[in-house]
């Protein structure tokens, strides 16, 4: 390492901070920066998406409630509140790690794993439901229940399969992260001085609640259109 | 490992929020989600989709601003979090700015 080239290291550093930081709170708000730049791009990302989704909702607002209508509002409301619990579950493992308390933070971070795999679970019937009925676009279509609007709810499914999948995967690499962060935790890296992964998987799990906050309504919940 | 906590004099000093703020931040957001689902029940006319996007808003301001901490962040996180949202308005206002204006001109 460069400390042995130069042998004059003035003071032991924490291990965990980069030679390029003046010092952990430096890293720790370059960290956080950094994250919110790229939450930022995943805000456009996500925000193009809805923009287009909310388009086709103002062109054809009696398709948008019909196929809202589709969709088992139980199983979306309660992965709702999974997704919730999972954030708070997440919230008070970075808590933990601040208090330095590594039992808490593998607690927490291990019901943050687990709410968010129940979410993917139910996730994983409702697919299932919608592919039996029909409701995947394409050659699979075979949904006429309404047959105007038939062709203007395969269009809502193309956003429906495309954005709770893209969340999907999100928490699916979110899953991954959590395995690798918990990993951390477990090896006792994190304490009241440097918990800044902690933070940034906190960051990454907040917003991937967020976009479902604003899917949940937007998918299962169309009022019916009132004609005059 | 006997040198772990060295240099106390540059120790980062973070804001740990007290629990019962994230126990009511997560109450606030489990109620929100009652609420949305109730008021899409209910005929509230042309009020439906501004009342879901309110209280999403909500929400999402809440998670922002005490389980991802911005209350407590630098300005400059400030800074990006709302050139975030401003940057998202930027989308949204042209883009329909367009769309909801293709037919006047037919009429």
């Amino acid at each position: 390492m460069s400390d042995l080239a130069l042998g004059n290291e003035p003071h032991h550093h924490h291990p965990f901070l980069q030679h390029h930081f003046e010092d952990l709170g430096q890293q720790h708000e370059a960290s956080t920066l950094g994250m919110w730049m790229f939450l930022c791009t995943e805000i456009l990302f996500f925000g193009g998406i809805l923009c287009a989704y909310w388009i086709y909702r103002v062109m054809y607002p009696e398709a948008w409630a019909v196929a809202a209508g589709l969709q088992n509002k139980l199983y979306g409301g309660i992965n709702t509140i999974v997704l919730i619990i999972s954030s708070l579950t997440m919230a008070l493992a970075v808590r933990a790690a601040q208090v330095g308390s590594r039992i808490w933070q593998l607690i927490m971070l291990f019901a943050t794993l687990v709410f968010g795999s129940i979410f993917l679970v139910v996730k994983g019937i409702e697919y299932s439901i919608h592919w039996k009925e029909g409701l995947f676009p394409g050659s699979h279509f075979t949904w006429h229940e309404h047959p105007a609007v038939a062709q203007k709810v395969q269009l809502f499914m193309c956003f429906y399969w495309g954005m709770t999948g893209l969340h999907a995967l999100h928490m699916i690499i979110g899953a991954g992260l959590l395995l690798w962060i918990i990993g951390r935790a477990w090896r006792n890296d994190f304490g009241p001085e440097y918990y800044a992964p902690v933070e940034i998987m906190g960051l990454y799990w907040h917003f991937v609640d967020i976009v479902w906050i604003f899917l949940f309504p937007f998918l299962y919940l169309i009022h019916g259109v009132h004609h005059g | 490992m006997a040198d772990q906590h060295p240099q106390l004099e540059h120790a980062p000093h973070f804001h740990v929020t007290p629990l019962y703020i994230y126990f009511a931040v997560f109450f606030a957001l489990a109620i929100g989600t009652l609420l949305t689902w109730y008021a899409s029940t209910i005929d509230l006319h042309e009020w439906n989709t501004p009342i879901a996007l309110i209280i999403a808003t909500i929400k999402a301001v809440l998670v922002i601003l005490f389980f991802m901490h911005v209350k407590y962040s630098t300005r400059l996180t400030w800074v990006v979090v709302i050139g975030s949202f401003l940057w998202l308005g930027v989308l949204f206002v042209l883009t329909f700015s367009d769309y909801l204006t293709r037919g006047w001109l037919m009429k």
